[in-house]
């Protein structure tokens, strides 16, 4: 019922607001049509560049007002070109947009129809139109090259003695593996993935996958000043590590395993004294929607000193030994499985 | 039909009008299937802002839950009933009505409202065209759209909600059931209604390409044509060679999901199983999808700017400066727009080297863009402005364009997009460029041209205080987002709370909802002006109110099936001979013959 009274009240209102507008063209048909055209005239050139006025100061208060909400420099050395090039682009297209605005609502307020005005009559004028089809072009191609240097530093293969870490993506977690003493990730097959006891599907068969590491809180642990290249996946549908502090994102992509390699600058305990917060945290969003948990698809990223790291390490036991899994390798299909979760 | 003989058949049949004055055509061929292109375009626009208001009364809903997380809205509840138990949005649905306000606003608005409506309303008109190429194609666009729209309305009611995957609906999320409850029957009825709407858009666009080829009037050489006719006619170039590739990256979609098909399905294990599906790859359909996603953003653009060129040059009283030079960016444009598609996927892994190729292109297309705004600047350079409404939205529409254009430059460059991708930053580009941009440029193409429609004004005053509501609201709305993005703020995030690094937005964020709420309601009373406006509206008393060359005006103030009454008018010039006629008017209409020792521009 308060619906319908509150469709009511609004088609009501909407209705009087018509009367009103619909009166003032009367009046102005009766105030004679010409004055009240050229009145209009007047009052929306300067309506419009009042708009252009009031738009540019906020702009500049906006700025004043968002800037203390924005995240700290680039906690990755690769993240670094990236500040610097967001900075040479907003400079670039800040000057072309103050440019173009305020000619337009300059135009705006001189050229308004006035009483015995005339427009001039202009078609075209080659000299100019070459002048502003080149300056674009060469600007485009000064940040196409700056951006190509970038995106090659940041997807060239990574240095070999990075850390080499897994984060595999699903609905609605991280799990990130990591290759314990051997260095190595061993072998994994979506087939083999439990979720009792399997989460990422290894393959017991690899011995490489005896001493790995699976950490199902979503914390990823790296080390300060040591490039990390983290190898990604996905067990469901498409998610995506997004790591904004660092300036990355890479898609995780379920059949397709995805790199991507960076340098942390700064441990976390330096980042709570850089950002005066005893509470920050690096977090790794999910940045491709992944259904109903998409928003809550949290990870955090610790970055430690080698010496912390090397400590956090020793106290992590490998999957397999956390899972008590049984002695014979081929233990792997389903009955087996059935048989180590009953035995649990 | 050939041109002659369609020629023959129209003024044949205005001789028979003109014979039976009282002669009324039947209700159903006069208004519902209607052959006539006018009144085709009619049911484009009226479905178009039923469809507006639906997709914008969506983005209201969710606004409330972005901006007032932990509070709850029981008028929520009386209309969205189960999916908002207690005033509170579930994030399920919140999920589906992101989707719905995408697919809705992009497809069914912007798309078929835009380019369905201004394509069929003026190609015939400004050629000077009895009708399309083929009618009776035209109607079955405009069907083909209305049953889209009624499998898209149906999913609306489901019990397991409609499509919920995002406006892109990337498989293996879209593919699998057990992904989400959207996935399910919803996805089907999203399927098939985009399949439709597919088939509609291809029948519309063959039709314009070969109307404007086949069809102008005796004189109208193609560089005769109104910047209107072009964009529309590119426009409809890019939909009839990119539509094709999206239908048949649905088609995977739908064996995928129905047959057992690995196209896009690999290695996945899902609702406690691993899938037997191998060797598909989910990157495939992106492919695919931006094929046409990425056109699909100039087949939005292209009528707007089209509108905008012509508004601004009728309003300046000036020709549209450097005429050629739009033509020739409305080609680099098109061509273009087939090229860079896979800047929507610099992070999906792809070849970096592909990805390089995608930024070269991507900023390549900043040139043509940078042509256009100059010669909107310098046509209104030196002009007599007549701010009439549609003027000051095709000057909105320049101003946004600029804003929402020069972000793309962020966007297009890889090293960038690898931060910004996916964020607020990404949200309020498109929305500024593609979504608030095209829709001034539609707005200013009604307000325009809505006496040659309805034969009445829309109200003036109404208009005036809709578009400052509406640009202020819009920059208010999207300017501030950029700062989120940069933030690296998620899009799609149905709750931010529990993000220490996005929490802070959250006093934004309730700022951004509530201006959300005053826009949505000036768009209610444009509709208000634009519904009462049809039967009260001022009524039109010259046969052309804008004082413009183009032929439209040329035709009686409620003209027939068939346009003119005569013999078609004979075109003599270009579409913009804003100049001093000798008898002290400032413009010469398309159909006024050379005066002695005139030159045609």
């Amino acid at each position: 019922m308060s619906v319908f009274i509150l469709i009511t009240l609004v088609v009501i209102v909407f209705g009087i607001i018509y009367q009103i507008a619909k009166a003032s063209e009367y009046a102005a048909v009766l105030n004679g049509e010409e004055k009240v055209k050229q009145q209009t005239n007047k009052l929306m050139a300067s309506l419009l560049v009042a708009f252009f006025l009031l738009g540019m100061y906020g702009i500049v208060k906006c700025h004043t007002a968002l800037m203390q909400h924005m995240i700290p420099e680039s906690a990755s050395v690769e993240g670094v070109g990236f500040d610097s090039m967001f900075k040479t682009t907003l400079i670039v297209t800040g000057i072309v947009f103050v440019i173009t605005q305020t000619l337009l609502f300059w135009f705006v307020y001189k050229y308004q129809s006035r009483p015995g005005t005339k427009a001039a009559f202009i078609s075209h004028n080659n000299k100019l139109e070459l002048i502003w089809t080149t300056i674009p072009a060469i600007v485009m191609a000064g940040l196409v090259v700056i951006g190509l240097k970038n995106w090659i530093t940041i997807t060239s293969p990574a240095p070999k003695d990075a850390q080499i870490v897994e984060v595999v993506g699903k609905q609605f977690n991280w799990l990130i593996r990591y290759p314990g003493k051997d260095g190595v990730l061993g072998k994994r097959d979506f087939r083999k993935i439990s979720d009792e006891n399997n989460v990422l599907g290894l393959d017991w068969n690899d011995k490489d996958n005896k001493d790995d590491i699976i950490s199902q809180n979503g914390e990823l642990h790296i080390i300060v000043n040591k490039p990390v290249k983290l190898i990604i996946g996905s067990r469901d549908v498409i998610h995506d590590v997004g790591l904004p502090h660092f300036r990355l994102k890479m898609d995780a992509v379920p059949g397709i395993a995805t790199t991507i390699w960076f340098t942390p600058r700064y441990t976390t305990a330096e980042m709570k004294v850089k950002t005066n917060n005893p509470d920050f945290v690096y977090e790794i969003s999910c940045d491709q929607m992944c259904g109903k948990g998409h928003y809550s698809m949290r990870g955090t990223v610790i970055v430690e000193t080698q010496a912390e790291h090397d400590a956090w390490l020793a106290k992590q036991q490998s999957y397999w030994d956390v899972n008590n899994a049984p002695a014979t390798p081929a233990a792997t299909d389903t009955t087996a499985v059935a048989t180590t979760t009953s035995t649990k | 039909m050939n041109n002659e003989a369609m020629l023959h058949d129209a003024t044949h049949a205005s001789h028979h009008d003109h014979g039976h004055e009282h002669h009324e055509q039947h209700f159903i061929t006069k208004y519902i299937f209607s052959q006539d292109h006018k009144m085709i375009a009619k049911q484009f626009l009226i479905t178009g802002i039923i469809w507006a208001v639906i997709g914008a009364l969506m983005s209201v809903f969710f606004r409330l839950q972005l901006g007032f997380p932990d509070k709850s809205f029981p008028i929520m509840e009386k209309f969205l009933g189960e999916w908002a138990k207690g005033g509170k949005l579930n994030p399920e649905f919140y999920y589906a009505l992101v989707t719905m306000h995408g697919t809705i606003l992009v497809f069914f608005v912007l798309t078929a409202g835009l380019s369905g409506t201004f394509s069929n309303l003026l190609i015939p008109l400004q050629i000077g065209a009895r009708d399309m190429a083929s009618p009776f194609m035209n109607m079955l666009s405009y069907w083909f759209f209305f049953t889209a729209s009624v499998f898209m309305f149906i999913s609306l009611f489901l019990e397991t909600g409609p499509a919920s995957g995002g406006w892109t609906t990337y498989p293996p999320l879209s593919a699998l059931k057990e992904a989400s409850m959207g996935s399910g029957t919803g996805m089907d009825l999203w399927l098939i209604s985009m399949a439709l709407f597919v088939v509609s858009s291809l029948l519309g666009g063959l039709n314009y390409i070969s109307t404007v080829l086949n069809m102008r009037t005796s004189g109208m050489t193609m560089t005769r044509m109104p910047l209107t006719i072009w964009a529309f006619f590119f426009t409809a170039v890019l939909g009839v060679l990119s539509f094709p590739v999206l239908l048949s990256g649905f088609v995977l979609l739908i064996f995928d999901r129905n047959f057992g098909t690995s196209f896009y399905l690999s290695e996945i294990f899902i609702g406690g199983r691993a899938l037997p599906n191998v060797g598909g790859s989910a990157i495939l359909y992106q492919h695919l999808f931006w094929f046409l996603g990425h056109p699909e953003v100039y087949i939005i653009m292209l009528p707007g700017m089209g509108m905008a060129s012509e508004i601004l040059s009728n309003n300046s009283r000036k020709p549209i400066f450097g005429y050629l030079a739009m033509i020739i960016s409305l080609i680099g444009i098109t061509v273009l727009a087939f090229l860079v598609w896979a800047h929507h996927m610099f992070v999906t892994g792809m070849s970096p080297f592909l990805g390089s190729i995608f930024v070269l292109l991507t900023l390549l297309i900043a040139v043509p863009s940078a042509v256009k705004v100059f010669n909107w600047l310098t046509t209104i350079w030196k002009g007599n402005l007549r701010f009439t409404v549609g003027m000051l939205f095709a000057l909105g529409f320049v101003s946004l364009f600029i804003s929402g254009g020069l972000t793309g430059i962020f966007l297009g460059n890889s090293a960038l997009d690898i931060h910004l991708h996916d964020t607020y930053f990404v949200v309020a580009h498109f929305h500024i460029v593609m979504g608030v941009s095209a829709f001034f440029g539609m707005f200013a193409g009604i307000y325009h041209w809505f006496p040659k429609m309805f034969g009445r004004f829309m109200n003036n005053t109404l208009g005036y205080i809709h578009f400052f509501i509406t640009i202020v609201g819009a920059y208010l709305i999207f300017w501030p987002m950029h700062y989120e993005g940069v933030a690296g703020m998620p899009r799609r995030y149905y709750d931010f709370s529990a993000w220490q690094s996005f929490n802070s937005f959250q006093g934004l964020n309730a700022f951004i909802s509530v201006v959300t709420i005053i826009v949505f309601f000036a768009q209610l009373l444009f509709v208000v002006n634009f519904f009462v406006s049809i039967f009260r509206g001022k009524k039109v008393t010259t046969q052309n109110p804008w004082q413009s060359p183009t032929l439209e005006w040329t035709t009686p103030i409620h003209p027939g099936h068939g346009n003119w009454e005569g013999p078609i008018p004979t075109v003599y010039r270009w579409a913009y001979d804003y100049k001093d006629n000798g008898e002290g008017g400032d413009f010469i209409a398309q159909n006024v013959p050379l005066k002695d020792g005139e030159e045609a521009h």
